[in-house]
């Protein structure tokens, strides 16, 4: 494995939106401020868990520093969530395109991918998302911030450009890097990752993803729908091993429809260069091939970033693949020290950051005593279809011995999935037996990754499948798929005995209806006749 | 009220005619079936075909079939008693002989079995797997015959003792290559595959048959049965509560052997269900998928089902290179969520027969009514897709004839008439062993275990 953190410059087209953007993550000719004497909070890290904490710590009256060798920002806004969806975009734009006639459309005639304008337009939208993330803005709210390396001089100080910092609370969101494999051959023949990728002005004729995690999956079928012949290696057996097997299979044979060819138990062990092409020969138990490609982007998880920081000297432990340790108050071993975000959690998603760096502030500053633990976390992959997630899986719930019930709807059964054409997938909530209390949730759909935030409200509030049977969903909506299964739920609480209390009611209750409403009718007919 | 209920419901007169009908119906699929085996056996060594097209390798699965089988056609007259005896010993004794070793052409490794043989020579071919459920199906099909055969005569002696040294060499313990569960193959030449068995599967009776075993059972007993079944589903699906599997031949394969009625592990104690209802309401989801068509193949309805491993036509095929929509040749589709490319299994619909009658016995009917080209000598073929239909309006039809395909149809037919297979493998003590080490217990075992306390 590469531990080495390397600082890559951008090979992107220098235009108007890279110049707004470095503007606003980094301008040109900036000068770190004269430090304070003391801040509340020093943040090393201006990444997602770094910026809200930063905002959040200033807008509460604390003295706060910002640190950033970078970009403001970091991977969710200049190479990953932020760029990635906008190409996704893009490229279900052109797939639908090229599906038109099953909408009753007229295939347009001429779809031709023009893929330096689907990274113009990529650029456009992150220079514009950017300015929420300026420089400009922090220092607007009060924040110090400084561009360069953080090295800490002690328990409570750092350094960073020559200055020294003293503080009495510290955070460190330094993020993750890509994990590049080890494979001979890779490095000498160039090979794309989140961070380079974007930068891409032609789009390769064909592509070899390496590992088949959330991005991996992304870009290959974005690139594929571009029009690069496309093949995904894993070493893994099955595809999106984490994920729920009906999940992977439906993303599995959406994949196999886009013309993605998807190699599983297989592994990539060289790598040479011939004639401009990039040979990779591959394994699969016992049969080995080599695939001749134009890119090779690597996909294989990410590494916290916790070189350079001297973390040894503020007594914070450290894994270089785990991460920072924290305790379940993101409180390192150096008390005055926290950590957020993708150098010390598992799940590394941008929302988990987020949420991780307010808990932070909340406990640093506040002397609050929040969980991590207690977080309900959703997660999506924004493939077409997309999968999202949240809470327990099946098979977790049956590890923890807790009995589990799965209620499932197929989008083919949303009346709304059937009008979109959007039928492929299903919304599983998963409950504890005889209860209706949500452990967890898996929904496929084209926008399950806006459907997964009802099922995490109801989690988070304490919500069961009875009440959400009684939440009236506007009709048509694909999310009604949600209350189907609330509704499914109510079903199954008709046993047959309470089956049996209901009929004897209705035999009791239908002929007393009868002869008041013969009462009625005789008495005042005339009210009653036009409802009739 | 479903359809089982309603047939419950009608005059003996009724269900007498019924009966007559459905063993018109059923007679001659059943005898065709089993035609297979001996059209498709190399009489030197026993070993079947795995399908009845050309060069096609011995499959040891299908195999297994053959040897239950052979009892059934004693049953009905079909064979002669002696026939049989001999047809059995002769495989037994090529199995028996056959070459153990880590050779990459031998026949099998540690008492398992290549998935396909040579048909002439035995040897490994196409570089297959050392398959551990098709060697479940193989044995299966051993104890079978062993249980049939009882006589005293010099012949079926030979042959129980066959069996035993059989099923008693295999080395279960070591296919779980030192995981909790058990392997799905190996090879010799790069070892166990990576793959386990994920989910509700048709692997019960291999974990049945590994339980078992008096001489190398599986590590772990109960705790390896119940890792497996950790990765159970229970859905509640079309309004119906079941253990999920999307392909039919999940919920018949085990059952062709065991009988799963009123025997309960914990898993379906805690669901307050057992394996044969489960298989019940799993084909009812099948009839509510068709019923639905979600991709609005042709033929699909509440009686024309049958989503399962099967042959079918696939884009590879010079013909069909042009048609729109994915083809998905040989595949184990299934329901709710695929694949389906509108081809169906008509076997796997009258396989259902144990479970659910009625609605099998129905769809049966439908499908060979609008579809007689789904027979062909009076046997199922593998698959149809009346999407697929030529100018005449024939449905597009599978080549030849798959060897599983007709295992099952025998099977589960005879079980469906007489629960012979079902009777002779209740006996049977490493079924009953295997059973109860995976903590099964009820209905016929609680019934079988008190009159030998009785004896």
């Amino acid at each position: 494995m590469i531990k080495q953190y390397k600082e890559q410059s951008s090979t992107a087209p220098q235009d108007a939106f890279e110049y707004e953007r470095l503007e606003n993550v980094h301008p040109a000719g900036w000068r770190n401020p004269r430090p304070a004497d003391r801040y509340s909070l020093v943040v090393v890290g201006a990444g997602t868990a770094g910026l809200v904490a930063a905002h959040a710590a200033a807008a509460l009256g604390a003295k706060v520093a910002l640190i950033e060798r970078h970009l403001l920002g970091g991977d969710c806004l200049n190479v990953g969530c932020v760029p990635s969806k906008a190409i996704i975009r893009t490229a279900r734009l052109y797939a639908d395109m090229r599906d038109a006639k099953q909408y009753g459309a007229r295939v347009p005639g001429d779809i031709r991918v023009d893929f330096p304008a689907v990274m113009q337009r990529m650029r456009g939208i992150r220079a514009r998302i950017s300015r929420a993330d300026s420089v400009r803005r922090l220092s607007e709210a009060g924040v110090d911030v400084f561009f360069g390396q953080a090295c800490f001089a002690g328990t409570d100080a750092l350094t960073v450009d020559g200055a020294k910092l003293r503080f009495n609370k510290a955070l460190i969101a330094t993020g993750a890097r890509p994990n590049t494999p080890s494979i001979p051959g890779l490095i000498e023949a160039g090979y794309l990752t989140n961070e380079n990728v974007f930068d891409q002005t032609e789009l390769p004729r064909r592509l070899l993803v390496v590992g088949g995690g959330p991005l991996g999956c992304e870009l290959a079928q974005a690139f594929c729908r571009f029009g690069a012949k496309t093949i995904i290696v894993q070493s893994w057996p099955l595809f999106l091993p984490r994920e729920e097997r009906d999940a992977a299979q439906l993303l599995s044979d959406a994949f196999a429809r886009d013309g993605i060819e998807v190699r599983l138990n297989t592994r990539a062990v060289n790598v040479r260069v011939e004639n401009g092409e990039k040979l990779v020969d591959l394994i699969s138990d016992d049969f080995k091939s080599t695939v001749a490609v134009d890119a090779i982007l690597t996909g294989t998880g990410r590494l916290p970033n916790v070189e350079d920081l001297n973390l040894e000297a503020a007594g914070v432990e450290f894994d270089l693949e785990e991460g920072i340790r924290v305790n379940d108050f993101l409180q390192t071993s150096n008390r005055r020290i926290y950590a957020a975000g993708d150098v010390c959690l598992q799940h590394k998603f941008t929302h988990t950051a987020d949420a991780s760096a307010r808990i932070v502030v909340r406990n640093a500053l506040f002397l609050g005593r929040q969980r991590m633990s207690a977080l309900t976390i959703p997660w999506c992959t924004y493939t077409d279809p997309a999968i999202a997630h949240v809470g327990l899986y099946v098979r977790e719930a049956r590890e923890r011995d807790i009995p589990v019930k799965t209620f499932t709807i197929p989008m083919h059964d949303v009346d709304r999935a059937i009008a979109d054409d959007e039928e492929t997938g299903f919304v599983k909530i998963h409950v504890k037996e005889g209860t209706d209390r949500i452990l967890g949730a898996t929904i496929v759909a084209r926008h399950a990754g806006e459907m997964i935030n009802e099922i995490t409200l109801a989690m988070v509030a304490g919500i069961g499948l009875r009440t959400l049977a009684r939440v009236i969903h506007a009709y048509p909506t694909q999310a009604e798929a949600i209350k189907k299964a609330a509704d499914a739920y109510n079903r199954t609480r008709l046993t047959p005995t309470i089956q049996w209390l209901l009929r004897r009611w209705l035999t009791w209750w239908s002929p007393y209806r009868q002869a008041s409403a013969g009462e009625m009718s005789a008495t005042d007919k005339s009210e009653t006749e036009p409802h009739a | 009220m479903n359809s089982e209920q309603s047939v419950n419901e009608q005059t003996p007169e009724v269900i007498q005619t019924s009966i007559v009908r459905d063993e018109a119906l059923l007679d001659p699929l059943e005898h065709a079936a089993f035609g297979y085996f001996l059209e498709a056996v190399n009489p030197v060594n026993g070993l079947i075909a795995d399908t009845s097209r050309e060069n096609s390798p011995a499959s040891i699965g299908v195999v297994g079939f053959a040897l239950s089988a052979y009892p059934i056609a004693v049953e009905r007259g079909w064979m002669a008693r002696a026939d049989a005896v001999d047809r059995t010993l002769t495989t037994l004794r090529f199995f028996c002989a056959s070459e153990q070793s880590e050779s990459p052409e031998a026949t099998g490794y540690k008492g398992f079995y290549y998935h396909f043989l040579d048909m002439h020579s035995g040897a490994r071919v196409w570089r297959s797997e050392l398959s551990m459920i098709d060697t479940a199906l193989l044995v299966a099909g051993m104890l079978t015959a062993g249980r049939y055969f009882t006589a005293k005569t010099p012949e079926e002696n030979e042959l129980r003792a066959l069996v035993e040294t059989l099923y008693l060499r295999i080395d279960w313990r070591w296919s779980q290559g030192g995981a909790k569960t058990i392997r799905m193959g190996w090879k010799p030449e790069s070892g166990f595959l990576n793959y386990g068995w994920d989910g509700y599967s048709e692997a019960i009776l291999l974990y049945v048959l590994a339980l078992g075993s008096p001489s190398h059972p599986i590590a772990g007993g109960c705790e390896c049965f119940e890792a497996w079944t950790a990765t159970y589903q229970w859905e509640n699906l079309y309004g119906y509560d079941f253990l999920y599997a999307g392909p039919l031949f999940i919920h018949q394969f085990s059952h062709a052997w065991i009988d799963f009625r009123g025997i309960r592990d914990r898993f379906m104690r805690e669901k307050r269900c057992d394996y044969f209802e489960n298989s019940r309401r799993a084909t009812e989801v099948q009839r509510e998928y068709a019923r639905r068509n979600p991709h609005g193949f042709v033929g699909y309805d509440e009686n024309c089902w049958g989503l399962t491993a099967c042959d079918g036509p696939s884009n590879q095929l010079p013909e069909l290179a042009n048609e729109r929509h994915r083809l998905f040749g040989y595949a184990a589709r299934g329901v709710p969520y695929g694949p389906d490319d509108g081809t169906l299994g008509g076997w796997a619909a009258l396989a259902s027969l144990p479970f659910a009658p009625a609605s099998a016995l129905c769809a049966a009917r439908t499908m060979l009514d609008r579809y007689p080209e789904m027979l062909s000598a009076q046997r199922y073929t593998s698959s149809i897709n009346p999407t697929l239909a030529a100018a005449d309006g024939r449905a597009w039809v599978s080549a030849g004839h798959f060897g599983l395909d007709q295992g099952i149809v025998v099977m589960m037919i005879e079980n469906h008439r007489t629960q012979l297979i079902w009777r002779l493998m209740r006996d049977c003590p490493y079924v009953g062993t295997g059973l109860r080490r995976a903590g099964f217990r009820g209905g016929w075992m609680d019934r079988l275990r008190l009159s030998r306390n009785q004896l």
